[in-house]
């Protein structure tokens, strides 16, 4: 009796223990399409919360049958709960510990994934280095233009913010690519995003950096390839006149029009 | 009744009442925070208040005051004190006038965290107090450092205590397999306080040398490094959650027992595998607080999977209570219903928290109003409930009187309701992107009417609570006689008068070879 059920455990185990592996790496081979880790996000989230809605209305219905079964009328007044056998209290404790493992490890392997997804920067990036700062972002690009609370970035092409802070913690967040990475001084962190289509994306602070917290807000503005070309093109004439005649600093930085509020 | 007397107390019931009353005092102020709070995001823009500091105020006692001076002192202070000796056998606890010190340093600690605010700079460093900002905020962060320090000693020396009262007090024949579920909760709560408290106190003092003596543990401009507080935190932090847990649902599990008057399910899976794994699990998973804070990746995915583990242990304490109630014989009195209350709240709570023990599903919703929804319907609201359910449970006890089941009833189901409006809405705003911590939401205003319906629904809630805290000062006033045990449970501490003297027993009490806390009986 004990030895069936510890062989029908063994087999339960391997059984689960395998089953996450081999979903991980059935999600890894379809890579050709372009990585978008807010797509795959949305993917992963909504599958989750399936699950848990599932198991949660299950738990919900027999814990409420139990519940109206077992209510106190004539002739039920003291419980009578089956006392359990050593070898039923043991597989009370191991079969659900293999349920609850297998449902780990399988979101676990899938959760995985998903992070290589948001932490594998694609080689053809556009390179961002961000300052947060009490209260707005400052971006700069590689060739030393710079913008407020305002990033303008071509369709098509991955971006990674390189970020670090100037003063307290701030979070970079962009609900619309489900992604967000403190930023605090001393360190640099990182994050990316893919903007497929042109468009416009708010961007607000998700990490408590002083009293005007909620209103450190900024936005993404994804234009097309030829667009955005012309735009750097105007920002580079403009930068090169502000710093050729005076070799004064490059503290020019052009003020975008916000929501946020300076203090 | 003799003022002098109660406060030079050194009995462990009169210890725990001061304890209750102190934390629900702690409770109402800290709720009252919460509604204000509402109010002022019912509308964008400013509603009750111009002054965004003045949001970050009551948002910070809120947060510090629920957790440090309600939650913790009312179920390893009040809970622990008044039920362990009752129900071990002991006539009072090991070290009673440490006891009387430990609430003691507890009022003195709610006593600061109210001067909050009488002080003209308030503490704004949310409870979690981050630096660099709680280093170079104007607010007061010393008066932060010391509540945390003075009530977390308070709670250690509390540990030291009940351990060496249930090793050593226990009657003859009680042995640890005979032990109420609650004891064995609240013992491991106990442990990990002792164990992890000492880090919290380190962190909040390093916080307040660098801000106000001049080192830089955490200025990376002279060497320090900005995570190590998060991590010092944490590393605290996660485990209180357990400290507020384990006792939490011990109370259940007391509850849902003897109003089902029904054997504890599995008595030793609940033990071992529940309680002993959530013991064995709490240090290792604290960076699920860090998932976007710039960690080491593969800290993240380690503790991904430590994270998702602790769902094992939990699990089995929910087969527990629900095996507890299969073939039971369920009276739906007041206790009863915050008892079942808590088994759908904490599923609800649960289970939301399975996407956040993974870090590439947390870097959408970290931060936002979805945290927030998720850990107060498993651990804020689940445990007050708890809290609440448990008080009327040992009401009787107590104070040796009933309260009325009538506005008990009505209380619940008021904030049954108003909580799952309120937090249900929370979590919904949070996936779409509401971030936490915000004053305003200028740049969100299509979540306005969702932030006008958890306003009614705080209102709902505080009614409820209300109800139910006034039906205890009347009932205590002048509840019907409850007799010594009218719920006919064959616990130890009922088997005394209500309510029980110094000394608790006439003689000191010992228990039969086939008695056990959980054994009902017809009749
Ligand atoms: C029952 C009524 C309650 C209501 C209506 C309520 C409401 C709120 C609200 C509106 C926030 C802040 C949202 C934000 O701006 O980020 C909040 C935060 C919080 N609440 Fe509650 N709450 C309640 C009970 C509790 C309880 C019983 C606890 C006990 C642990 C608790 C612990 C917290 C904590 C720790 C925070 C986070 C504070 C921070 O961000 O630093 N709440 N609550
Ligand atoms: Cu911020
Ligand atoms: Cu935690």
């Amino acid at each position: 009796m004990h030895d069936k059920i510890r062989r029908g455990a063994a087999g339960l185990a391997a059984l689960l223990l395998a089953a996450p592996v081999w979903a991980a790496g059935a999600g890894a081979k379809s890579e050709p399409k372009t990585v978008d880790p807010a797509r795959d996000w949305d993917h992963l989230w909504n599958e989750v919360i399936v699950d848990i809605t599932i198991i949660g209305i299950l738990f919900a219905i027999v814990t409420a049958w139990f519940i109206w079964q077992a209510r106190r009328r004539p002739g039920n007044e003291v419980g009578a709960s089956p006392k359990l056998s050593p070898a039923s209290a043991v597989g009370w404790v191991v079969i659900p510990i293999f349920v609850f493992l297998s449902i780990d490890l399988y979101t676990a392997a899938n959760g995985w994934v998903l992070w290589n997804t948001f932490r594998d920067v694609p080689a053809n990036r556009l390179e961002i280095k961000l300052e947060a700062g009490m209260y707005s972002w400052d971006y700069t690009y590689p060739n030393g233009v710079r913008t407020q609370n305002e990033l303008v970035v071509p369709a098509g092409t991955p971006v990674v913010l390189r970020m670090t802070s100037r003063d307290t913690l701030h979070s970079h967040y962009i609900p619309d690519f489900r992604v967000k990475e403190d930023s605090m001084p001393g360190r640099i962190t990182y994050l990316w995003f893919n903007p497929t289509k042109p468009g416009e994306h708010l961007v607000t602070c998700a990490e408590y950096c002083g009293v005007m917290h909620g209103y450190m807000a900024g936005r993404i503005v994804v234009k097309a390839p030829e667009e955005y070309a012309a735009w750097m093109k105007g920002e580079e004439t403009s930068l090169a006149a502000a710093t050729a005649p005076a070799a004064v600093p490059a503290t020019a930085t052009k003020p975008a029009k916000t929501a946020a509020k300076k203090t | 009744m003799n003022l002098k007397e109660w406060i030079f107390t050194t009995d462990h019931k009169r210890v725990g009442v001061l304890y209750l009353i102190g934390s629900i005092a702690a409770f109402a102020v800290a709720g009252i925070m919460a509604l204000l709070m509402r109010a002022e995001l019912s509308t964008i823009g400013p509603t009750i208040t111009a002054n965004p500091s003045q949001y970050n105020v009551w948002l910070y006692t809120h947060g510090a005051v629920m957790i440090l001076g309600f939650q913790i002192p009312a179920l390893t202070g009040f809970f622990a004190n008044f039920c362990i000796p009752l129900m071990i056998g002991a006539k009072d606890v090991a070290f009673p006038r440490v006891n009387a010190l430990s609430v003691w340093l507890f009022y003195v600690g709610v006593i600061l965290a109210l001067l909050t605010f009488f002080i003209p700079d308030p503490p704004d460093v949310m409870w979690t107090g981050y630096p660099p900002y709680s280093t170079i905020t104007t607010g007061n962060t010393a008066m932060y450092s010391f509540t945390v320090l003075i009530l977390g000693f308070a709670s250690i020396i509390g540990g030291v205590n009940f351990l060496t009262t249930v090793a050593y007090m226990r009657a003859p024949g009680l042995t640890l397999n005979k032990l109420n579920i609650f004891v064995w909760c609240t013992l491991a709560a106990f442990v990990l306080q002792l164990i992890f408290v000492p880090v919290l106190g380190t962190a909040v003092s390093l916080i307040s040398m660098d801000k106000y003596l001049g080192t830089n543990f955490f200025d990376p401009t002279k060497g320090g490094d900005v995570l190590t507080y998060q991590n010092l935190f944490w590393f605290y932090s996660h485990p209180a959650v357990y400290v507020i847990f384990l006792p939490f649902i011990g109370v259940v599990y007391e509850i849902i027992s003897v109003h089902a008057r029904n054997a504890v399910f599995n008595y030793k899976m609940v033990v071992y595998g529940g309680v002993g794994g959530i013991v064995l699990l709490a240090g290792e998973v604290w960076v699920h607080h860090l998932y976007v804070s710039g960690m080491a990746d593969w800290l993240r995915i380690g503790q991904m999977v430590t994270t998702l583990m602790i769902s094992i242990p939990v699990g089995l304490m929910m087969i527990g209570l629900i095996g507890t109630l299969y073939k039971g014989s369920i009276e739906f009195n007041t206790p009863m219903l915050y008892g079942l209350g808590v088994v759908f709240l904490f599923l609800i709570g649960g289970l939301t928290g399975i996407p956040l023990a993974v870090p590439s599903l947390t870097i959408g919703v970290s931060d936002t109003y979805y945290v927030v929804g998720h850990f107060h319907y498993v651990m804020a609201v689940a445990g007050t409930f708890a809290i609440f359910g448990g008080v009327y449970h040992w009401f009787p006890k107590m104070t040796g009187k009933m309260y009325n089941e009538f506005w008990g009833k009505l209380g619940f189901w008021l904030t049954f309701v108003g909580v799952n409006i309120v937090f249900w809405i929370m979590m919904d705003v949070g996936v779409k992107g509401m971030p936490r911590r915000y004053y305003d939401y200028a740049h969100f205003p299509q979540f306005e009417s969702a932030h006008q319906w958890m306003t009614v629904g705080a209102g709902i809630l505080a009614i409820g609570f209300a109800l139910a805290v006034l039906n205890w000062i009347f009932g205590a006033i002048n509840g019907k006689p409850a007799g010594d045990n009218p719920w006919n449970s064959p616990s130890l501490e009922w088997s005394t008068v209500s309510p029980p003297p110094h000394g608790n027993w006439p003689s000191p009490p010992s228990v039969s070879e086939d008695w056990h806390p959980y054994g009902y009986k017809k009749g």
